[in-house]
């Protein structure tokens, strides 16, 4: 079967995603479950233990407390309470910590750290899988057992203000609600106001058991300019204020016979020095956890606050409050809140929760009986009853308590034992998804790599032997083996294998494909290998220049260092530091081309014998292809060209360097100032105007250029509709609007801009469909692909924040004049510009200010132009912007080749295959990497979010590939 | 005479490398609380300096460096201007090069100039020892097959042999080790330090090896 280099690629592409797919599926574990679908309820609670026949008791212990206020502030680190800056801001939250009847705490939450896994984890007390992350976009309701559910089950009147991703996870459970959206990330003031207004009326009433509250400002500030900004000391003020507020009015309301009322501070996750967070670092995960109540002792003076983990908030609530605990939380009672209960009520409580966790044990671990925890809970259990029945006897002695108090450390020590055990658990991978997702991208990747010299031949042809391979009897023996360790697997390892609760036929059908392409390798190999061995004749010609050496090296360092955690979180250094190197090494070239020209005089024509033929070949080309040539273009003559040629590879380090300064990512420097915030900050309008200005009118004068007029016009519309935006959304200023502008959504405005990209985009299409048609010549085409192109620039214009402006102008400026005198001028071959596209896209990338973090993507460019969120463009759009960069690259490239008609028609086929070997490289070796570094301590924090980017990226890269198919066969099909 | 030459270049080159050990050792005893990392710019500078003075020697010395036309006093001088001109401009060369690699623009600006001295030191001058102030002969030594002696070969050796080990001694700082090598400029100045010294084993031996095959144009 003979396919060309461009399908063969997509091909291989689109079969990479289907491994990577399985692959993550393995990885990424499913969070446990309890295997029941249905919650916990009243009746299920276990009887007391009690040895004996005497009647014991199954009555649920009373609740502890009367009504609950759980005040969450959004970013609050362990710090900002405990800390220095807690004692100059928030002074009463101080003095109840000190002096007052409370237990503080510091609450570790687990990575990652964001909003929506955290409430889950608050209110169910189980820890969200990581993919969690993910779908934190859309957060469905919460179908899982929780604590707002059973209070709402049991009757009580919840209430609840602030971040409305707890409306969308809890619909229908609030008595009244009222949910400010998180996404408007420059509003800090405006979102808190929301919540407190209800507050005093709130407070008057009688009618609610729960209230809760989420404040978003502080996170916003964090956002905006860190935890060291002026701000945040106003919000902490404000915010101690309200709890002031709150406390009053609850103590007011406190009456003698009735219980007491609760107060519970706490953060849903912290903030890095850089006010962002996702990852595990220490400031991000410690937050602070304050429960104030008249039910508890009063403190004498500060005490250091203990460490618990977050989860153990949901039982601890759930049990004061005389509810049942939710089924799959793995947190333990915090034993400060019992304190003050009878040591009968106190065994009672641990024993419900230890009871809860070793039923969620059983369910999750078929082995539970092996467990330290679970035979620890059964021995305190027994010895629990035997307390219980010399209790019953009316026994008061000082060796009961003595017992009481041994059960109780017997039961502490259980319920620790298995919550570890059940958090363990979560590390668990199914490794049979993840090898047969790793032997196929293997395979893929090694095919890559076969049919190379086929691939990158002037044929661009690469000739599969599938079927030879398919009528071998190999093939059917190789069927019948991964059927059989298939049923093997499967039978052996329990339900708990994604890849075996596939349908068969669809399991049958990987197999077949597996071992097809197993055979096929081996063919191949087989035929390569005659040639191999009489290369070193042929290959001892074939000297690879300084340029293919750094690329080269480039490549095979770069997925090197993927190893090391530092080099994943700071992979812009590696990009950034290789881009450098590779345009040092062109101006190298630029200069031994232009100077060597000049001494080729003196020293004779056989030092470059190519020169002449090449010198030609420009000239008809330039010739030829007038639309491209710089010099009809822009009326330079030969002497300006050359130093023009000279010059461009230092502009183009110029340009990286500034842009490198703009925004600063990563996570060791990411907290350096930079640009980036210093032209967000308000004072600085002006300048981000004028800015944004004058990259807006760079980028029309850029792009313009290749298109038709219409599309020129709509192109200039459009950019001023995205300057309008900025302005309507408030990021700039108009000059004749200076204020008493309310900031709005602009959702007009970016309406108005997408139609002139669809429109853009229509047109492109119309043009390449006819130049697909009318074989005319390829001007028709290259100008529709142009306008393709230009309509993406418009898009992403849309969407940059204002200060990534410059980013796109200076990633179109670079294209423009490294296109005009380097590649064309020095003659690159379509393999090396491919790989040059690449090192720029991916730099571009993190120029843009991404980095292998989950919080650095921005979500909100999710919302542009949208009145509420809507799923399917939101995803688009937030994938479209994160890989922007790349795109654009990706698609300047294919713009670059097609236009090059002298470099013959093989050009696209030997870009697109390279680019999917580029692409299948890094992220081959990365899922690799990552199976053997499983249980690495940083595995969660710094390598699955990489890992999430990797198999994003391949998905981006395999969408441009069937573009290059696409236009590669439209190619083919001209005569 | 090929085996002459070479010996002698071995000896030149072990002189040279001596002083960098020198250089090293010899502050320990004049400088209190002297150490590589402690005070780096220290080092930095005493190597500098003693790479340069014993380069110069030398070369002038063994008599290898560019012909020279005229032996008034008038062009000697200009000719030491120029070189002094030639060295300053390297620096700041290399000095933007390393900004433009990424290297902070204003703070630490002395440690970033320092690897820039330093840098020159290793390459810039011992092409103006070897080949003078001469824009063209640099550009001939530096292109494909440009080499015309033993001594062209050894400089496009160790130069490439410098430049490169800075440019790998910059890979560690994004580790999160907290070394004291990991601080900026450390890292590469060792690097460059040890790629000098690797050059300067590597050319003797590397034209000891290849002697059948290099043939050099004639003047």
């Amino acid at each position: 079967m003979r396919v060309s280099s461009s399908v063969f690629a997509s091909l291989c592409l689109v079969f990479e995603i289907c491994g990577i797919a399985l692959f993550l599926r393995g990885f990424f574990p499913v969070p446990i479950k309890s295997s029941f679908s249905t919650k916990n309820r009243l009746s299920d609670f276990p009887a007391e233990p009690l040895t004996g026949s005497a009647p014991n008791s199954t009555k649920i212990p009373s609740p502890l407390f009367k009504k609950v206020v759980i005040v969450l502030i959004d970013a609050l680190r362990e710090d900002f309470v405990f800390g220095p800056s807690g004692n100059r801001f928030m002074t009463y939250t101080r003095h109840v910590i000190e002096r007052g009847s409370s237990h503080s705490f510091v609450a570790k939450a687990r990575a990652p750290t964001v909003t929506m896994p955290r409430i889950k984890a608050l209110t169910t007390g189980s820890i969200p899988g990581f993919i969690d992350v993910v779908m934190n976009l859309n957060s469905p309701a919460l179908l899982e057992d929780n604590f707002i559910w059973q209070a709402k089950t049991a009757g009580k009147k919840i209430i609840f203000y602030g971040d409305d991703t707890w409306v969308r996870l809890f619909p229908k459970h609030f008595m009244e609600f009222d949910g400010t959206t998180s996404f408007f990330v420059s509003d800090y003031t405006e979102v808190d106001n929301n919540v407190t207004r209800h507050l005093d009326s709130t407070l008057k009433r009688d009618d609610w058991d729960i209230l809760i509250l989420h404040y978003l400002g502080l996170d916003h500030i964090g956002h905006i300019s860190g935890p060291h900004s002026s701000l945040v000391g106003p919000k902490l003020l404000e915010m101690d204020d309200i709890l002031k507020k709150i406390h009053a009015s609850l103590i007011a309301r406190e009456t003698e016979g009735s219980l007491p009322n609760l107060l519970v501070l706490c953060g849903d996750h912290g903030m890095s020095e850089t006010g962002s967070h996702g990852g595990s670092s220490e400031p991000e995960i410690n937050t602070p956890l304050v429960l104030i109540s008249p039910a508890f002792k009063r403190k004498a003076g500060w005490e250091k606050p203990g460490t618990l983990e977050q989860v153990d908030l949901a039982p601890t609530l759930a049990l004061a409050l005389g509810l049942p605990i939710s089924q799959n939380s793995v947190g333990r009672l915090i034993p400060a809140v019992f304190e003050e209960t009878s040591l009968r009520d106190q065994l009672r409580y641990f024993h419900l929760n230890g009871f809860q966790l070793s039923a969620l044990l059983r369910d999750s671990t078929p082995d539970y009986h092996k467990e330290d925890g679970y035979e620890q809970f059964r021995v305190a259990e027994k010895s629990h009853g035997n307390w219980m029945k010399l209790y019953m006897e009316g026994n008061t002695s000082e060796v009961l308590l003595n017992m009481g108090k041994k059960v109780l450390k017997q039961y502490l020590e259980a319920l620790k034992a298995m919550s570890s055990a059940l958090s363990r658990q979560l590390g668990k991978y199914d490794m049979y998804s993840m090898i047969v997702g790793m032997i196929f991208i293997i395979q893929v990747l090694l095919l890559l790599l076969l049919a190379m010299p086929e691939a990158l031949s002037g044929q661009a042809r690469v000739d599969l032997p599938v079927a030879s391979a398919l009528l071998s009897l190999p093939f059917y023996l190789l069927c019948l083996l991964f059927s059989s360790v298939h049923v093997l697997v499967c039978t052996s390892a329990g339900g708990s294998c994604y890849f075996c609760s596939l349908p068969w036929a669809l399991v049958f059908s990987a197999i077949v494909f597996s071992s097809a392409l197993l055979c096929t390798l081996v063919v191949m190999a087989t035929r390569r290998l005659p040639t191999a061995s009489k290369s070193p004749t042929s290959g001892s010609d074939w000297a690879l220049s300084e340029l293919d050496a750094l690329l080269l090296i480039g490549t095979v360092g770069h997925t090197l260092s993927l190893g090391a955690s530092s080099f994943v979180e700071e992979e812009h250094q590696t990009w950034y530091f290789l881009l450098n190197t590779l345009c040092l090494a062109v101006f190298q070239d630029v200069c031994r081309k232009y100077f060597r020209e000049k001494r080729s005089g003196n020293y004779g024509a056989d030092d470059s014998p190519l020169l002449p033929s090449n010198k030609g070949k420009e000239e008809s080309s330039s010739q030829e292809t007038s639309l491209f040539s710089p010099v009809a273009e822009l009326g330079v003559s030969a002497g300006s060209e050359k130093w023009l040629a000279l010059a461009t590879p230092l502009l183009t380090l110029a340009c990286c360097r500034l842009l490198r300064s703009l925004n600063q990512t990563g996570v060791q420097w990411a907290h350096l100032p930079d640009l980036g915030h210093w032209l967000n900050s308000a004072e600085h309008k002006v300048v981000l105007s004028l800015l944004s200005v004058v990259a807006l009118i760079l980028i029309f004068i850029l792009v313009q250029r290749h298109c038709s007029l219409v599309s020129k016009i709509a192109l200039a519309l459009g950019l001023l509709g995205v300057y309008s935006y900025r302005a309507a959304v408030g990021n700039v200023l108009f000059p004749w609007q200076h204020s008493g502008r309310a900031v709005s959504k602009g959702t007009v405005e970016a309406r108005f801009v997408y139609i002139f990209v669809l429109g853009i985009l229509f047109t492109g299409a119309k043009d390449l469909l006819r130049s697909l048609v009318a074989s005319t010549d390829g001007r028709l085409k290259s100008r529709g692909l142009w306008e393709v192109y230009s309509g993406m620039v418009l898009l992403v214009a849309l969407l940059f924040r204002a200060h990534n402006l410059p980013t796109l102008a200076c990633c179109l400026f670079v294209q423009t004049i490294m296109a005009q005198f380097i590649w064309k001028k020095l003659h690159y071959d379509a393999a090396q510009t491919t790989i040059m596209h690449y090192w720029f896209g991916q730099a571009f990338f993190f120029f843009q200010g991404n980095s292998n973090n989950i919080a650095t993507v921005d979500i909100s460019v999710g919302f542009v132009g949208l009145e509420s969120y809507v799923e399917a463009p939101a995803i688009f759009l937030t994938a479209f912007s994160t890989y922007a960069g790349p795109l654009l690259w990706a698609c300047h490239l294919v713009c670059y080749l097609s236009s090059e008609r002298d470099r013959g028609t093989v050009a696209l086929g030997h870009g697109s295959y390279c680019l999917a070997l580029l692409r299948s490289v890094p992220a081959v070796a990365y899922a690799v990497l990552v199976t053997a570094l499983r249980y690495h301590l940083f595995i969660w924090s710094v390598f699955s979010p990489k890992l999430l980017y990797e198999a994003m990226h391949t998905l981006v890269t395999a969408a441009v590939c069937l573009f290059f198919t696409f236009m590669d066969h439209d190619r083919s099909s001209r005569p | 005479m090929w085996d002459a030459e070479i010996r002698g270049m071995a000896s030149a080159h072990a002189i040279i490398a001596s002083s960098v050990f020198m250089a090293t050792v010899m502050p320990a005893v004049l400088v209190e609380k002297f150490s590589v990392y402690g005070t780096h710019l220290v080092w930095l500078y005493s190597v500098a300096g003693s790479v340069a003075v014993v380069n110069i020697a030398v070369y002038w010395l063994l008599g290898i460096g560019p012909p020279t036309k005229k032996n008034t006093l008038s062009y000697k001088v200009s000719r030491l201007i120029r070189s002094c001109l030639y060295f300053l401009f390297s620096c700041l060369f290399f000095h933007t090069v390393v900004v433009l690699y990424g290297a902070p623009l204003l703070e630490s600006a002395v440690e970033t100039f320092s690897l820039a001295v330093l840098l020159s030191t290793l390459t810039t001058l011992r092409c103006l020892c070897i080949l003078g102030p001469n824009v063209q002969a640099w550009i001939r030594v530096f292109s494909r097959d440009g080499a015309m002696s033993v001594w062209d070969t050894s400089l496009q050796i160790t130069t490439g042999c410098s430049v490169v080990g800075a440019w790998l001694g910059a890979f560690p700082i994004p580790l999160d080790w907290d070394r004291p090598w990991q601080v900026w400029p450390i890292s590469c100045t060792l690097g460059a330090t040890i790629g000098f010294l690797t050059g300067l084993v590597a050319a003797p031996v590397w034209i000891h090896w290849h002697r059948k095959q290099l043939t050099y144009k004639i003047k």
